[in-house]
């Protein structure tokens, strides 16, 4: 199984192909669709996001309020189909990649190759041992969304699978 | 006459809330350590970090799944019960709401135009059948949307008949992709009115996972639908194999001369449903 630590390497991102199993560590944001739409509102005003794009991975999800003394309760993937409209014009700001579950759009898919970017798919229903893994966890913006603000996440050893990778192939290629 | 205050059935459903959460039907978890071991690859990959996943969260007191869903309530009350206290619907209200906060689970429930969240997972989806005897039946479904949003409901003609059911079935496992978290629980409805069959397709998810249709020709739907969605190729999230679907559960009711609704609600992998009889 390959470990991977955040941020990548042009070239560790190169060698990620569809279908890979790996490993990964470091900080995600946590990001889903009310989130998304107030990036939109701050790019379209000129205002900066609440973290730096450039390099950085977002993971679609919204965690479960973290038992004591845990970073994070139950945090799984959320569908990211739902953020196809808003995945290319983040990767073409300087994003790095996202993690989610499920297929995403063509239009995504040749964001991540023109920016030489990834998709990762982590696997959904299994929110207690994603949420077992996450390490530390700081509310970085936008509390009233709840379980939908933006989290920093340190992670370790999330189990995911390279669903989409920068050479324009997918592991949903049977769909 | 029997009385029952309702404050035993909002402890009823928190107890249930708070069971359901955390962990999956028995056979549930047995279908995805069939799975598990039949697949190869990244759909295995899936199905070994999921039975792993439940017994971090059996361990841990953690939800299986941080969309812990809307609550879906179904009582079968006897109607010799005389219900005294609050209305029913805050009893129940407040047994999710009980439930949410002290196990710490998401509150997923918003306006559907502000999407302001209510902050405590309530309103339930209530459902109260009226039944014969002196009892109360609670069932507890927690349902995911990233499965409910892959549901459909297509109003067929009667002349479609049976096949078409089956191609209805089919083809909304087909359209939901790696979307709805597969390997999927197909709960159908078939007959009734558009609204009553949405109903019987979400009932269907309460039915023991495997368990076949009393109808024989309905069960023979429910099989010949599960051998179909397996033949896709989907695979466990979406990453191929012969596991997309681990059970079709169909129910059935009268319709009309003119019509054949059949309601198609996607249940991921997840299946948590508890019940208990009061």
């Amino acid at each position: 199984m390959k470990k991977l630590t955040l941020p990548l390497s042009e070239s560790q991102i190169e060698a990620l192909h569809a279908g890979d199993c790996v490993l990964l560590s470091g900080t995600v944001y946590t990001a889903r669709d009310c989130a998304h739409k107030r990036f939109f509102e701050y790019m379209d005003a000129g205002k900066p996001l609440p973290f730096p794009l450039k390099g950085a991975f977002i993971y679609y999800a919204g965690p479960c309020p973290a038992p004591e003394g845990k970073a994070s309760g139950s945090c799984g993937p959320t569908t990211s189909a739902r953020m196809n409209a808003y995945a290319p014009r983040l990767l073409d700001a300087g994003l790095g990649g996202m993690i989610g579950k499920g297929e995403m759009s063509e239009e995504v898919a040749a964001a991540l190759v023109r920016n030489r970017a990834v998709y990762f798919a982590a696997i959904g229903g299994a929110g207690a041992f994603y949420g077992n893994a996450v390490k530390k966890s700081d509310l970085l913006a936008f509390p009233d969304l709840m379980s939908e603000a933006v989290y920093r996440f340190e992670i370790e050893d999330f189990p995911l699978v390279v669903a989409a990778d920068c050479h324009g192939k997918s592991v949903y290629a049977k769909e | 006459m029997r009385i029952i205050p309702t404050e035993e059935i909002e402890n009823c459903v928190c107890r249930l809330a708070r069971k359901a959460c955390i962990r999956l039907t028995d056979p549930c978890r047995a279908a995805l350590e069939e799975a598990c071991a039949r697949e190869t690859g990244a759909a295995e990959f899936a199905l070994r970090t999921v039975l792993e996943n439940e017994k971090i969260a059996a361990r841990e007191q953690m939800p299986v799944c941080q969309d812990t869903g809307m609550s879906c309530v179904l009582i079968e009350l006897g109607q010799d019960v005389l219900l005294t206290g609050a209305p029913l619907r805050d009893a129940v209200d407040e047994g999710v709401r009980r439930a949410y906060r002290e196990g710490r689970f998401r509150k997923s429930i918003c306006d559907p135009l502000t999407r302001v969240n209510t902050g405590d997972n309530t309103p339930a989806h209530l459902h109260v059948e009226p039944v014969a005897g002196e009892n109360v039946k609670i069932t507890f479904l927690p349902k995911g949307f990233g499965s409910e949003n892959m549901s459909r409901l297509v109003m067929l003609t009667p002349a479609e008949g049976t096949a078409g059911v089956i191609r209805t079935i089919v083809e909304s496992v087909k359209l939901a992709g790696s979307r709805p978290c597969p390997p999927v629980v197909v709960g159908v409805g078939i007959g009734g009115s558009f609204d009553s069959c949405a109903f019987l397709a979400k009932k269907a998810l309460t039915r023991p996972l495997g368990s076949a249709n009393a109808r024989a020709d309905v069960a023979a739907i429910e099989r010949e639908a599960l051998e179909k969605i397996n033949a896709l190729g989907i695979g466990a999230q979406g990453f191929g194999g012969v596991t997309t679907a681990l059970s079709v559960a169909c129910e059935i009711a009268p319709t009309h001369i003119a019509g054949l609704p059949v309601a198609v609600n996607m249940q991921c992998h997840c299946v948590r449903c508890e019940e208990e009889v009061l």
